[in-house]
């Protein structure tokens, strides 16, 4: 119990408590003949959280971490524990003779995507088991099957997968591992791809400005990870990955209890692609030839009874890229103009250690102390360009959360530190800069449990380049009745723009770079500052047999200031301060049916207006789909005795128009073909323990015709592997086994 | 530096002493610090609309600090001041809204008017 406190006050920051349904159904057996039972009460063992079944029999149940344990009683007939696992589960109990009980049966369905109720901001929560619905294999992957986050390709070379929220990319979100701010700096570009799936136990998204407590860098959301605590993951497991194109990867977890309170987990992770392959016969290689080791080892003490938990990590890792013309090789052809090539090469270390103590009499009040500490190595070049990075950074939080007057009322208050060191060398230019920055927030949440929850933040920062400044966040919810949600948020984020190492597209084309130095900020530009409102309703109902979903939002993000990345002249890229406006507008309509435990199927269909105001007029985002239609079915067969199943998902992307900007491929005004992409997998489960799935990305096909420009004269000024709106790899087929012990 | 962290501590110190601290010794000096205790005792009830109604009848009285009511044991966990209010006082208040306590039963007009589920005295009929 405590355990789990100490987790969730100190270390979910973000407030979730995201809804898991477990539900059920309790019958007893007479003449055989099944009747509902009504009234029998249904709780987590050593737990208070219960309910109890209706006249129907049927109760659900919101899953907590602290058990998995049903307990099912009633008076007069014989009380029945059951494990929860995460399959559906059908359970039959042994007769008490001299009762009437013959037989309990217990549905269970559990939603792989979980959206908060009483949370007063728009979160919500994907689980392991959804993220087994994609191919694989790394965090930019894991968002293909989920409405809310769209997944685009950044570049021909690298085929990197790059995600945005409400229209903006990455560095406008917080992309936070454990609360711990993570995907920022140089690790901007390929980050994502350094966070294998299987360490993840779960993500949480918040959409539109989130919370105070990790920083004032958040505008159009928050996408924390939770990865596998050594306490809670399995011994032993391993998974192997091979695709029909040469791409292999495997994971292999160990973990071990080395005495009551303190367990050890290794995480090792490595994956290859070494097969050559044009499709498009344009000479270039059309997914890199890569090698990535990535290695975490994770400590992690607890105490209950005196309220502490602590996790110390550390991880390496090491990635290198190979990027070109096929016929390429570094070792003779690096800096000479024989053939175009390109290597990146990565080593990254992350340490970090957080401490929590929960006051074991006051159960809603408690520390939390964060630390950490990394390092970002990056050599790269690009035909004859060079970009090096290396970026230091400390990150520092401490937390105290507590209530006023009672549990309703609670506040968050801390400070926290955070210094970057860059050093940067672009083409012959080096750049270096040191930023520092600390804060001090106060976070009050009104919470009854019921119809209203409201939650306010502020912040005051001191940054050595943006100076003194003050960041308000607010979120509100109400229920006026039941199964309806409304919910308004508005607040204010700021960042640095990192130009070269969140833009690393350009150096992948030959465009010469122009900076507009008229800023008080890194680079002679000003910080970003924007503003971001929210509103979102939700609506829950029953028909046809099954649950329905329906959720609208609407959010504006309104830059004051950007620095535009201007890609409108021809041979050229600029970064300059915005002047006049610039906006995005998202709009979503989702719909999920979830029918028993077999079928779910979620619909989206999602409108996005972002423009700015460009040196050359107010302009739409150039690739930037306008519109996108989003459908996923799930289906699921019923588990047989022996636990084994079959699991099938289906994913298409209806992917709309976008604006193309004017080079020697497109002309001015043009917009891209709209185009479908299909990925489906299919998963045999032969027991808990063991399970192979086999799948397709791109089953339709589509690729993009001519992805680099002026592909024969890769050292010409028009050369430009960045303007891609569709995928440049065509068909995939993958299989791939899971093994727990 | 130096002219960030006066705010900063000064942000702090304010919403500490707002805390709930624990009086961290039983000696008389520190009479001005809060005192908290934590108790549990029975009352009757069913289910969800029960456990929501029943905490919210005890976080209603200044004074109660965290209120926690278990279904299956029927056990209600309650940390509140003692300096503040009698116990009582929270039995008063859970059976006004017609739940009975260990020590004080709810009027029936109150108990009948609740919802069907809630229904606690009538066992449920088999």
């Amino acid at each position: 119990m405590i355990k789990y406190t100490l987790t969730t006050l100190l270390f979910t920051i973000s407030l979730i408590h995201a809804q898991e349904i477990v539900s059920g159904k309790i019958l007893y057996k007479l003449d055989e003949t099944s009747y509902p039972l009504e009234g029998a009460s249904i709780y987590w063992l050593d737990t208070d959280e219960g309910t109890i079944t209706n006249f129907s029999g049927n109760f659900s149940i919101e899953k907590i971490p602290e058990s998995d344990l049903l307990i099912i009683s009633h008076v007069g007939f014989l009380t029945d524990t059951l494990k929860v696992k995460s399959v559906p589960v059908v359970h039959f109990l042994k007769t008490d003779d001299k009762n009437s009980l013959d037989e309990v049966t217990v549905e269970k369905k559990r939603k792989t995507i979980q959206k908060s109720y009483l949370a007063a901001q728009n979160i919500m929560k994907v689980t392991s088991e959804e993220l087994l619905k994609a191919a694989c294999c790394n965090l930019s992957e894991s968002f293909e099957t989920n409405p809310t986050i769209d997944v685009n390709f950044s570049d021909a070379l690298t085929g990197t997968k790059q995600i945005k929220m409400l229209g903006l990319e990455g560095p406008y979100m917080m992309i936070s591992e454990e609360n711990i701010p993570m995907i920022r700096g140089a690790s901007q570009a390929y980050g994502l791809t350094f966070i294998p799936g299987t360490w993840i136990e779960s993500i949480q998204i918040t959409k539109g400005v989130g919370s105070v407590v990790n920083g004032f860098e958040s505008i159009s959301g928050q996408i924390n990870t939770e990865l596998k605590k050594p306490f809670k993951d399995l011994p032993f497991f391993i998974n192997l990955f091979g695709s029909q194109m040469g791409r292999f990867e495997g994971n292999i977890h160990l973990n071990k209890k080395v005495y009551d309170r303190l367990s050890v987990g290794f995480y090792i992770h490595a994956n290859n692609n070494n097969e050559k392959i044009d499709q498009n016969q344009d000479s270039f290689l059309d997914r890199p030839l890569s090698t990535q080791i990535n290695i975490m080892n994770r400590w992690q003490y607890t105490n209950s009874e005196k309220g502490l938990v602590s996790f110390f990590t550390w991880r390496w890792m090491q990635d290198q890229k190979q990027m070109g013309v096929l016929d390429f090789n570094p070792l003779q052809h690096l800096g000479s103009t024989t053939f175009w090539g390109s290597e990146i090469k990565t080593n990254r270390l992350d340490v970090s250690f957080k401490a929590g103590y929960v006051f074991p009499e006051l159960p809603y009040q408690s520390f939390g102390f964060q630390s950490a500490f990394s390092t970002h190595d990056q050599d790269s070049y690009y035909g004859l360009r060079i970009y090096d990075i290396y970026h230091e950074s400390l990150y520092k939080n401490l937390l105290f959360s507590s209530i006023i007057g009672n549990t309703m009322n609670k506040f968050k208050v801390g400070v926290n530190f955070n210094y970057d060191r860059y050093v940067e060398k672009v083409d012959n230019i080096d750049f270096k800069r040191i930023d520092k920055s600390m804060g001090t927030f106060f976070e009050y949440t009104f919470n009854n449990n019921d119809d209203i929850s409201f939650s306010g933040g502020i912040r005051f920062d001191h940054h050595n380049r943006m100076g003194n400044f003050i960041t308000p966040r607010i979120h509100f919810r109400y229920t006026p009745f039941e199964n309806f949600v409304f919910r308004i948020s508005s607040g204010s984020g700021r960042k640095t723009a990192n130009i070269f190492a969140e833009n690393q597209k350009m150096f992948g084309t030959n465009r010469l770079i122009n900076i507009t130095k008229n800023g008080t900020g890194a680079y002679g530009l000003d910080p970003e500052i924007a503003w971001n409102y929210g509103l979102s309703v939700m609506k829950n109902f029953r028909l046809l047999g099954g649950d329905f979903e329906l959720v609208v939002d609407y959010y504006i993000t309104d830059f004051k200031n950007q620095v535009l990345i201007d890609w409108e002249e021809l041979n050229r890229i600029s970064f300059y301060n915005l002047e006049g406006k610039s906006s995005s507008k998202s709009f979503q309509l989702g719909l999920d049916y979830k029918y028993k435990q077999f079928l779910s199927i979620s619909a989206a269909y999602k409108d996005y207006v972002i423009k700015s105001n460009y040196n050359s007029g107010y302009l739409l985002k150039p690739l930037q789909p306008r519109k996108i239609f989003f459908l996923n079915t799930s289906l699921e067969s019923l588990l047989n005795g022996n636990g084994s199943q079959w699991k099938w998902d289906f994913t298409i992307n209806f992917i709309g128009d976008q604006r193309l900007v004017k080079t020697i491929r497109d002309s001015e005004n043009q917009f891209s073909p709209k185009y479908n992409l299909f990925n489906s997998q299919i998963t045999r489960v032969f027991s808990d323990k063991f399970e192979i799935y086999l799948g397709g990305e791109n089953i339709g096909n589509y690729k993009q015709v001519n992805p680099i420009i002026d592909s024969q004269n890769p050292f010409s000024l028009d050369f430009d592997s960045a303007q891609i709106y569709a995928p440049i790899f065509g068909r995939m087929i993958y299989s791939g086994l899971r093994l727990k012990l | 530096m130096k002219k960030l962290l006066t705010p900063i501590a000064l942000i702090l110190f304010i919403s500490f002493s707002k805390a709930d601290f624990i009086s961290l010794s039983q000696d008389d000096n520190l009479k001005e610090v809060q005192k908290t205790e934590r108790t549990s005792f029975v009352v009757k009830g069913n289910c969800k609309m029960c456990k929501k109604r029943i905490e919210k009848a005890a976080l209603s009285i200044k004074g109660v600090k965290m209120a926690t009511w278990d279904i299956p044991s029927n056990m209600i966990d309650i940390i509140y001041d003692v300096k503040k209010i009698d116990l009582k006082d929270v039995h008063d208040k859970i059976s006004s809204v017609g739940h009975d306590t260990d020590k004080i039963k709810a009027r029936d007009d109150v108990y009948d008017a609740l919802p069907m589920c809630c229904q606690y005295r009538t066992e449920p009929i088999h």
